[in-house]
């Protein structure tokens, strides 16, 4: 009857308001929880709160201890290396096995369990088994000297300068699969008829993977780079089982200091104010990116 | 069929709370979990199960600064436990003021706490604001340097009598194969063999104006980087002891894998579990030999405040058995402690127990590390000695200059 002729849909409340209500708890809890609750959290950054939180506002001063402690300072250069090379590793190692299986081969079901079964280890098993394997005295190094190579020196976890690098093994081991799963399923979504095409036109079977293949395949890389991602910034676990930051601080990461700050230090202000630096860092990638990828859906319709 | 079951089932019923009626149930929270340390956590289990009620055993493996968190969370987060450890000093300081701890000034009262405590300092410790609220248990002192006799055996020299005879020993350990100093990798036990240098080779004295009044012209002082250079020495000593735990370190020594570990005499009760005797198989020296002063910190028990009447009373009782003589004996023999209580009679202290209270009746005490200073200070030099010790080139001048920036921050 109206002869308006607005494209935009009209404002109506209550359309689909079982399923407005329905989701009025998960709202609260988004609002309360993470958004409340990281306001909560810088704000009291600022403050002098010890054990308890305590509203004794000391303007900057834990950003400036935070800043002048050379332990945050070698977390955040180790969670650079770690991060780095983790997201680089897992990616190529995860995008070459899962060709590799690609390849039409036998017991393809097998091996994608074997490759993917430590994803469903916990870090803390994780970490255990990897202390163990490169313990000098029992694991890798005691084996390969048994042989009878008494000058082999592999003891990664001992060393304060490569320890990170022993760290990441295990975060690999753990990681890949995953990573290869998705990938394999990527590869398995991309429509034979384009390698066919391709093999017809006589281009090798590299470049249709470089130039055909992966970038047909871009939201799959999304995923993972998120899930990789994610995983880096709150490793934690993994380095508690493995080395708890040893030799000395060599291995520490910005998660153990924030936890170590807020409960064994008893110095919630300190612990805050690195939670603060964390999710800086992370926004920091984050924004950039989103404003990227969603804004430019939005321009194209 | 039915009914026989459904019988059973309320006498059970009945049964159950009637056996409870006058046994309560008290959890208790602590972080012993080693041969010695659970040795003589049993004495107190046994003890308080004997009052007719029950010791819930809580204990959380891996050391004060990982139990101590689970602790308090569980304290601030409304699910207090019935009692739990804490060094005595300053970790409580503010669940205490935020009212969360149980006071216990009547029963010390009723059981003229501030008259047998020895010595006193360990009550004051526990005191804020005129009310007592934690029970000590033990004296734990920090300064003993743990000598393998055996291994200097092996490497054919005489089991030192100080510091810097231990130092001139070390080549000759190392030729016979042997670590000279064990140190496990946690930054507690590297912070903690610091301060023993700290007291016994700058003096009580400096250590408490470091310490205590958070001097910097002290800590910048000469007296400190003689400290640092000393810890230096060490650093080299302990390069290749590829261990985390006290205990595991404890157990070079003990094997004679390594020459000595500079550990408070909770070590003592591992050499016990070993069977292994004082003077003969291992020798111990107070204040590394050179100034014998002891801490006296230690352990004490803390009661959260609980809603439970019949869990208060247990709390109570619990409070006044720990305190109480035969308590105090058979817990410190097995845990290599000192009692808090100074008419104990102690026939069966062996040698370095001997020595420790010798140091104790002559009042050579000094406060410890906890009693002085936050634990998030201490952490922070913690944090730094380990980082010394593990980081070869990392000089005793720098730290020693990060060490006055510590301490200037400090409180």
């Amino acid at each position: 009857m109206s002869t308006r002729s607005d494209d935009r849909p009209p404002f109506r409340p209550f359309r689909n308001l079982n399923a407005k209500i329905a989701s009025v708890p998960m709202i609260l809890t988004t609002m309360v929880v993470f958004v409340g609750g990281t306001f909560w959290t810088v704000l009291y950054s600022f403050t002098k709160s010890g054990l308890l939180p305590r509203l004794e506002f000391v303007g900057l001063a834990q950003y400036e201890r935070l800043w002048g402690t050379n332990r945050w300072l070698i977390a955040i250069e180790n969670l650079f290396i770690f991060g780095i090379c983790m997201l680089v590793f897992s990616m190529v190692i995860g995008f070459v096995l899962a060709a590799l299986l690609d390849q039409k081969i036998r017991f393809e079901n097998t091996f994608r369990s074997i490759i993917l079964f430590p994803y469903a280890l916990s870090f803390i098993v994780t970490g255990l088994v990897w202390q163990w394997i490169l313990n000098p005295q029992f694991g890798v190094q005691g084996v390969v000297r048994n042989l009878g190579w008494t000058s082999f020196t592999f003891d990664p976890l001992y060393n304060a300068d490569i320890v990170i690098y022993g760290i990441l093994i295990a975060a690999l081991w753990q990681g890949t699969g995953l990573v290869m799963c998705l990938m394999l399923a990527g590869l398995r979504g991309i429509d034979e008829d384009i390698w066919k095409a391709a093999r017809v036109d006589g281009i090798p079977a590299w470049k249709t993977y470089v130039f055909i293949v992966i970038p047909m395949m871009r939201p799959v890389f999304v995923t993972a780079i998120v899930l990789i991602a994610s995983g880096i910034v709150r490793v934690y676990d993994l380095v508690v089982a493995q080395t708890s930051g040893g030799p000395g601080i060599a291995s520490e990461v910005p998660a153990k200091y924030v936890y170590d700050m807020m409960f064994s230090s008893q110095n919630l202000g300190q612990g805050f104010a690195a939670s603060t630096m964390m999710l800086l860092s992370v926004a920091i990638v984050i924004i950039p990116w989103a404003y990227l990828e969603f804004g430019r859906r939005r321009r194209h319709g | 069929m039915r009914h026989a079951m459904l019988a059973a089932t309320l006498a059970a019923s009945v049964a159950i709370p009637a056996t409870l009626a006058n046994a309560t149930d008290l959890e208790v929270t602590h972080w012993w979990t080693s041969g010695g340390e659970a040795a003589a956590v049993a004495e107190l289990a046994k003890a308080f199960d004997a009052t007719g009620h029950k010791w819930i055993d809580g204990a959380i493996a891996g050391g004060g600064n990982t139990a101590r968190p689970v602790m308090i969370s569980r304290i601030t987060g409304g699910d207090p436990m019935g009692a739990t450890q804490f060094n005595h000093g300053r970790q409580t300081e503010e669940l205490i003021e935020a009212g969360l701890m149980r006071d216990l000034t009547d029963i010390a009262e009723a059981e003229g706490w501030k008259d047998i405590v020895r010595p006193s300092s360990l009550l004051d410790s526990c005191t804020v604001d005129g009310r007592i609220y934690c029970a000590p248990i033990n004296i734990h002192s920090w300064e003993w340097l743990w000598l393998s006799n055996k291994a200097f055996e092996d490497a054919g020299v005489e089991v030192p009598t100080n510091w810097d005879e231990f130092v001139a020993a070390a080549p000759k350990l190392e030729e016979a194969g042997k670590i000279p100093l064990a140190m496990g990798g946690q930054p507690w036990q590297s912070g903690g063999a610091f301060r023993v240098m700290l007291s016994s080779l700058a003096g009580p004295d400096v250590y408490k104006k470091v310490y205590g009044d958070k001097d910097t012209d002290a800590a910048a002082g000469p007296e400190i980087a003689r400290v640092f250079e000393a810890a230096d020495n060490a650093r080299k000593m302990s390069a290749g002891s590829n261990v985390q735990d006290w205990n595991q370190a404890t157990n070079l020594v003990i094997t004679g894998q390594a020459g000595g570990q500079i550990m408070g005499d909770w070590a003592q009760g591992e050499f016990q579990v070993a069977g292994q005797t004082a003077g003969e198989d291992y020798t111990c020296l107070p204040g590394l030999g050179v100034n014998a002063v002891m801490s006296t910190g230690g352990d004490a028990f803390y009661f959260p405040v609980l809603q439970d009447e019949e869990q208060k009373k247990a709390q109570g009782e619990l409070a006044a058995l720990l305190l109480k003589p035969e308590t105090q004996l058979a817990f410190n023999l097995k845990k290599g402690s000192v009692p808090v209580r100074g008419d104990v009679d102690l026939e069966a202290a062996n040698d370095c127990m001997k020595k420790g209270l010798d140091i104790l009746a002559e009042g050579r005490t000094i406060p410890s590390g906890e009693q002085l200073m936050s634990q998030d200070s201490l952490n922070q030099i913690n944090d730094l000695v380990v980082e010394f010790f593990n980081t070869p080139s990392m000089t005793a001048e720098d730290a020693h200059k990060r060490f006055v920036d510590i301490v200037a921050s400090a409180d």
